[in-house]
């Protein structure tokens, strides 16, 4: 046994919560900060990207295979590869969070405006719909169902990705996972902050679904 | 901070060194402690899930129960499971490590296989109970091989994962090629975190790129494509 067995050590305390409330609500916006701002950064660069995959045919593969490249790369060896540039700093943890988003967000994107139906897009041009508004009025509204598809996947594993962030010292909660394995393994650091962690998850997914629901009222059945 | 010329360099430089490749700590050693754990991680979550997958899918229940567990797979943090395992009995080194990366195989495995089966041609399954097969055959000699691609594809989603995971269990005391990126962010080295990543990195992409060709190689040809030959991605580690 160990020596920390000795003491009581419970995974669930509320005096924790309660002595730490400061920290663990810093560590959560810090989390939650990170996830936003990277799925918002990977959102805006997968639009583009996808465009440009589906207007230029043969772009396709490379841009569908270099985001999957990225998405092979482990989160810590990425995170490692970039601190000599970009330091221990939140900027090093949102660019490899952003990358990451990337493979979902262009499949489903290329997926969801593939799956526009071709007399839909012929009855918008028959009515003098031009090539912009087709896109902002037709096709990205129809392709929104597999676009937020891909948003919550990438949402609920960037949330569970944040917490590596903690090798350069940006991990949201992770940085309490980190400190209470550190703590003599403090369970009620660990254990609170990894319940926190999958709640966001949960919620940052509800909320996607029920954005989804408000976007697309002709989808409702 | 050097500029990033010098920084290229002192990675490169790290990963040119003799010492780096000699020794109880050096590259090869450490590659090897990261396969045994990998290899040994895929392997128990294959044993344990595929069965139950192959089952599940033949008799066409549980699919509620399998994709649940893929989704929820994705919002645990693998890091944060590394570092409660610790803090259980189960306590620090190579148990633990394998432990948690069979909880991260699992799920990747078990959707692949059970997706694979369950959507087998219904066609080809009747044909196959009109022939007299039994239950058992119709697994072992219809549904099984036609699933086979999905099958592979869950196993190397898996194996990309684990040798992702392992890297981070370096962090909660564990070996393997992951140290070198724990020692050179602990030291301040990180010319030497930065070779780490480059090594991680390049045996992640070696692993997908070789299981791949091996899925590829089972797969029908591109008529008979199934619907998703790439099989369900679980999150990224």
């Amino acid at each position: 046994m160990l020596a920390q067995d000795e003491f009581p050590n419970p995974w669930i305390s509320v005096d924790y919560v309660r002595d730490n409330a400061d920290a663990i609500l810093a560590a959560t916006r810090q989390h939650v900060t990170l996830t936003l701002v990277s799925v918002a950064l990977g959102l805006l660069l997968a639009v583009p990207l996808a465009l440009l995959a589906r207007r230029f045919r043969r772009l396709e593969t490379p841009v569908v295979g270099f985001t999957g490249f990225l998405y092979t790369v482990p989160s810590l060896a990425l995170f490692a590869v970039l601190a000599p540039y970009t330091g221990l700093t939140a900027t090093t943890v949102v660019i490899g969070l952003t990358a990451y988003t990337l493979l979902v967000l262009v499949r489903n994107l290329l997926a969801g405006l593939s799956g526009v139906p071709a007399d839909v897009k012929e009855a918008a041009r028959g009515m003098g719909v031009g090539p912009v508004r087709m896109l902002l009025r037709v096709e990205l509204p129809l392709a929104l169902p597999a676009v937020v598809a891909g948003l919550r996947v990438a949402t609920v594993s960037t949330v569970a990705l944040v917490t590596v962030g903690v090798v350069v010292g940006h991990g949201g909660l992770g940085q309490l996972i980190f400190s209470g394995f550190n703590n003599n393994l403090y369970r009620a650091e660990i254990f609170t902050a990894t319940v926190l962690c999958v709640l966001l998850a949960l919620v940052a997914d509800a909320l996607l679904l029920g954005a989804e629901r408000l976007l697309t009222p002709w989808a409702r059945r | 901070m050097g500029a990033p010329v010098s920084l290229v360099a002192d990675t490169a430089a790290f990963l040119l060194d003799g010492e780096t490749w000699t020794g109880s700590s050096g590259v090869p050693a450490r590659l090897v402690e990261h396969l045994v754990v990998s290899g040994s991680a895929v392997l128990l979550a294959m044993v344990l899930a595929l069965p139950l997958a192959l089952w599940l899918g033949h008799v066409g229940r549980g699919g509620l129960l399998v994709v649940g567990l893929a989704n929820a797979s994705r919002a645990v943090p693998t890091f944060a499971v590394l570092v409660l395992l610790v803090a259980t009995p189960v306590g620090f080194g190579d148990r633990a490590t394998v432990v948690a990366l069979v909880l991260f195989a699992v799920p990747a495995v078990l959707t692949n296989a059970y997706v694979g089966v369950r959507d087998v041609d219904r066609d080809a399954r009747e044909a196959a109970r009109g022939m007299g097969m039994s239950g058992w055959q119709v697994l072992r000699r219809v549904e099984l091989p036609l699933a086979l691609p999905l099958v592979l594809a869950g196993i190397r989603t898996a194996s990309v994962q684990v040798v992702a995971t392992a890297t981070l269990a370096a962090y909660v005391g564990g070996g393997g090629l992951g140290r070198f990126i724990a020692d050179g962010f602990g030291r301040g080295d990180l010319a030497m975190a930065a070779g780490g990543g480059v090594l991680v990195a390049l045996l992640a992409l070696l692993v997908e790129v070789s299981l791949g060709a091996v899925q590829r190689r089972v797969e029908p040809g591109p008529g008979r494509r199934p619907p998703v030959a790439t099989g369900i991605a679980p999150g990224q580690v």
